[in-house]
């Protein structure tokens, strides 16, 4: 259980957290033939362009629609006619993800209005998915824009449809890596079950090597996939972010869901693959009961480095309560726990607090602890503690492979004991003769050494 | 777009909420004038040939909705100002402006790290609602008790300005409350592109911090540096050779910069222009008000750097330095090239003939090209989408023609030109470089995010070696093979 703190300052210091409207955006970037465009001004979308070219390290498709002083105060809907028809002229998309920002909220545009009119002024649009995210900058974090993003485009986009049993849907987290989906996938579809992930990064941002060049995203979960998912069985949720639009897939489809709020972890994953076995009517393979002794012995192994050891960890909601769980599970203490915006999962976390703030409050609260977890952000502040570092989240710019992280399954979970107890075993303290003087002694005394 | 005259905005603005017209105008017309200002920029010799009224539209082109890339007022401004290592770079705005991109360049410090720490009011909707003011103020004096840095810069932004917030009346009022240079940067985003930032922020330390402290010391062979930001450690490549010479750079503007330098670079002698297209605004007024001279130039390619020495040498000369510097700085320039030649001798042999594909802007089109030549490398295509016409003419005057000159040059068809091999390598800045690797071309990286330094004679060489490394890495014989299961090559 732990108390929320907000501290009380007016000026944020090594921001953690980032906007909204680019959470919203990385979900349409894991659409095929998909453009994320933010309703705003240019620069907005260029640095969240450069921040996911940093951390994926490939091209990615987004606009702007290029908002100015004058346009902004006369209202958006010109730019906005004229941004959607460049991109359907030159890229023939099948989804335009709208996501408006602080500069187009605070001025009001009716953006919902806008699509209204424009979609009956150009009829050629009509087979084109334009989806709308209200994101403002000023409220919410990175993971809020990508849950809203997926919310609004299974409203958009899902019609109930028959159902077919083994047809699953998976409506994962921003946190989820593209090694993450494709695990998931392939754990779902072992079980003989049709998963159809949306968004899916494992497609469109996984490093692969293009035919061509395109001007949306090559890749990622498909629109007319999309659609059918109104005639799956179930919706499985990853993280607490996606309740939202599971709840309203569920509310257009009738598609009930389940919710998971992490897939790292024994009993997480047992939780998981004996309700893949209950949905499926089939056994849990093999493979996975193979990979689940793996695990096992991993922590059998690990637990020795993990036990009693502080952790400091600032991550998003979703992503700090699937590893700091964990991480408690194995034997750590969360000592320092930083977040970015509001979640039910905060008062259930185990720690004493968590803060909603920035990198400073972290680096602050890190000081005796063992291990910094975080994105590469926090960088500068583990050079200053002089503590082990272990990146994770996003953004990940100063290291290779952001994309091929894998932290689920019985497989990942084993790779993070791995990794993360390879860093405690680095950082073991060495015992010197000095070090346990009986009371009095006189501390200068000269050592003797053999 | 800007150059529409606020007036007649504000005549069809009658219909909005009271607040938003009201606070919106009386803030935006400050910034309005003073966008003009720099626009009409008379060291522009493009801006010169036109009449009045273009003029005053400067170079700005209106963006295309759906079809524009590049970044904001508010970035140039941040670009230029923040490599200032010992201020802090406060922006007032929503968590977008900063959270996205803190910490992303690497113009590097020799000493205070401030500059690299992330500060923002990160707005939120209730500052929205009631104005952000307050918490502005707020913010620079938990940065005071924290810090107690010499100087903060306060960046503006889009949201923050379209709700009225004066940071120009905050910052002065925290001038008065603690004492200390509260400088406003008026730059939001949606004022224009990432170059009006760089010109608006040079106006900033025109008004604000040129001139308003003294050196401890002057010498004859002091000089200003203006818009050269140690990238990668660009500035240290080639300070070496001023040090050589007894040249004191009293103040680089702005990468590896104290605040104290800045305040002191009008009592410059001389002053050296690196990128025509940021900051031409500060070397020109630093001529106009404290009569200091200026030439443009570069650090990049051997004869440019030479250039460069000689150009400052005589400038120092003309404003009274004895005249043997001439002399030692002719001599100093015939060891390095010398030099360096000598250890570059190896690379011609192996990239003569090469063929780059050069995708970058302003300075670095001309410059980069005439020392690609230098080598023996062929240019097959530059980009100008960036650069003034006194860039192309260089471009154009270096490589014999502008036939290879384009402007605009989508992904598809630079992808395209790769995947043909009708280059050996492409140079650009980070964002086009999968176009490249997707086409399993050899691709360097030119621009800011950068890690090796470029200038000087030493940089050329560390340029040529990576352009060796890059083309001659064994991978590319391994990528580009197909599988064996696959029939032909791709
Ligand atoms: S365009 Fe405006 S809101 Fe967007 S990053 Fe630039 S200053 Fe901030």
């Amino acid at each position: 259980m732990a108390v929320i703190i907000h501290p009380k300052k007016s000026c944020a210091v090594n921001p953690l957290k980032m906007s909204q409207p680019i959470g919203a955006s990385l979900a349409f970037l894991g659409i095929d033939k998909s453009l994320p465009l933010l309703h705003g001004s240019q620069g907005c979308t260029a640095f969240g362009l450069v921040l996911f070219v940093r951390h994926f390290r490939e091209a990615i498709p987004m606009q702007t629609t290029a908002m100015n002083e004058v346009t902004t105060i006369l209202g958006g809907l010109d730019n906005l006619e004229q941004a959607i028809l460049n991109i359907y002229n030159r890229a023939k998309p099948d989804v335009i993800g709208i996501c408006s920002t602080g500069l187009t909220e605070t001025k009001g545009d009716d953006v919902d209005g806008y699509i209204r009119l424009i979609r009956s002024r150009h009829p050629e649009l009509d087979e084109v998915a334009l989806v709308h995210v209200p994101t403002p900058d000023y409220s919410g974090a990175f993971q809020d824009g990508w849950g809203k993003a997926v919310t609004r485009i299974v409203e958009a986009m899902c019609e109930p449809k028959p159902r077919t049993a083994w047809q699953v849907n998976v409506l994962p987290g921003c946190h989820m890596t593209a090694a993450d989906i494709e695990e998931i996938r392939e754990i779902i579809e072992s079980f003989g079950l049709y998963p159809i992930i949306a968004p899916d990064l494992s497609g469109s941002l996984d490093g692969h090597i293009p035919e061509s060049f395109l001007p949306t995203t090559i890749g990622g979960a498909k629109a007319a996939e999309i659609r059918n998912m109104g005639g799956s069985a179930i919706t499985i949720a990853i993280g607490e972010q996606m309740r939202w639009a599971a709840e309203a897939l569920q509310a257009k489809t009738g598609v009930p869901y389940r919710l998971f709020d992490r897939l790292t972890g024994l009993e997480a994953n047992d939780e998981f693959l004996s309700f893949l076995a209950e949905v499926s009517l089939t056994e849990v393979p093999a493979k996975y009961r193979r990979q689940r002794s793996q695990l096992v012995d991993a922590m059998l192994d690990g637990h020795f480095y993990f036990g009693g050891k502080k952790v400091a960890l600032g991550a998003e909601p979703d992503l700090m309560w699937q590893l700091g769980s964990w991480l408690t599970e194995m034997g750590c203490e969360i000592e320092a726990a930083v977040t970015t915006t509001s979640s039910v999962l905060l008062e259930r976390f185990p720690a004493d607090e968590v803060v909603i703030g920035d990198l400073e409050d972290l680096e602050n609260r890190a000081l005796g602890c063992d291990l910094l977890i975080t994105h590469s952000q926090g960088r500068q502040a583990a050079e200053r503690l002089d503590m082990p570092f272990f990146r994770y989240g996003l953004p990940l710019f100063d290291r290779l492979g952001a994309a091929h992280k894998l932290s689920v399954g019985y497989r990942g979970t084993r790779g993070l004991i791995f990794e993360i107890g390879n860093i405690f075993i680095e950082h073991l303290p060495h015992a010197h003769p000095g070090e346990w003087r009986l009371p009095g002694e006189n501390h200068a005394s000269p050592e003797t050494r053999h | 777009m800007i150059n529409i005259f606020w007036c007649d905005v504000a005549h069809e603005l009658q219909w909005l909420p009271a607040r938003e017209t009201f606070v919106g105008v009386a803030a935006m017309s400050a910034l309005k004038n003073r966008i003009e200002s720099v626009l009409e920029e008379p060291a522009c010799g493009k801006n010169q040939a036109k009449d009045a009224k273009d003029r005053k539209k400067g170079c700005a082109k209106p963006l295309t909705p759906g079809a524009a890339a590049g970044g904001c007022a508010f970035d140039g401004a941040k670009i230029s100002l923040q490599p200032i290592t010992d201020v802090a770079h406060l922006v007032h705005g929503p968590i977008a402006c900063e959270g996205n991109s803190w910490d992303s360049r690497h113009a590097l410090s020799s000493g205070p790290m401030l500059y690299r720490t992330g500060f923002t009011t990160d707005m939120n909707e209730l500052d929205v609602i009631y104005g952000g003011e307050k918490k502005l103020f707020r913010a620079i004096r938990e940065i005071i008790e924290k810090h107690n840095p010499p100087a903060i810069f306060v960046y503006q932004t889009c949201v923050a300005a379209m709700i009225g917030d004066d940071i120009e009346a905050v910052c002065k009022a925290a001038r008065e409350k603690f004492g200390k240079p509260i400088i406003p940067i008026n730059v939001p985003g949606f004022a224009g592109s990432k170059n009006l930032g760089a010109k608006l922020a040079g106006e900033a330390l025109l008004d604000y911090v040129i001139g308003t402290e003294e050196p401890e010391t002057t010498t004859p062979y002091d000089i200003a540096i203006i818009a050269e930001f140690n990238v990668a450690g660009d500035l240290w490549a080639a300070k070496p050779l001023l040090d050589r010479l007894g040249i004191r750079i009293l103040a680089n503007i702005s990468g590896d910069a104290r605040y104290h330098d800045i305040a002191c670079a009008h009592r410059a002698k001389a002053a050296m222009m690196v990128c025509s297209k940021a900051m031409i605004n500060v070397a020109r007024k630093l001529e106009e008000r404290y009569g200091i001279p200026y030439f443009e130039g570069s650090f990049y390619g051997i004869s440019d750097t030479s250039e460069a020495l000689r150009q400052i040498a005589k400038l120092l000369v003309q404003k009274g330095a004895p005249e043997e510097l001439l002399a030692r700085t002719e001599a100093l320039i015939a060891d390095e090239e010398a030099r360096v030649w000598q250890r570059l001798q190896p690379y011609k042999e192996r990239l003569k003939g090469k063929r780059v594909l050069l995708f970058t802007g302003g300075v670095k089109s001309w410059s980069v090209v005439s020392a690609l030549q230098e080598v023996g490398m062929v240019i097959t295509g530059t980009s100008m989408r960036k650069s003034t016409a006194e860039d192309r003419e260089r471009v154009v005057e270096i490589m014999g023609t502008d036939a290879h000159m384009f402007d605009e040059m989508p992904p598809r068809e630079m992808y395209r030109i790769l995947k043909d091999s009708q280059a050996d390598i492409m140079l650009s800045g980070g964002r086009s470089q999968f176009v490249a690797l997707k086409a399993k071309t050899p691709w360097l990286d030119i621009n800011q995010e950068r890690h090796v330094a470029y200038a000087g004679y030493e940089g050329l060489l560390n340029l040529v070696q990576e352009i060796d490394r890059a083309i001659y890495n064994p991978i590319w014989a391994q990528v580009r093979k197909a599988a064996p299961w696959e029939g032909s090559n791709d």
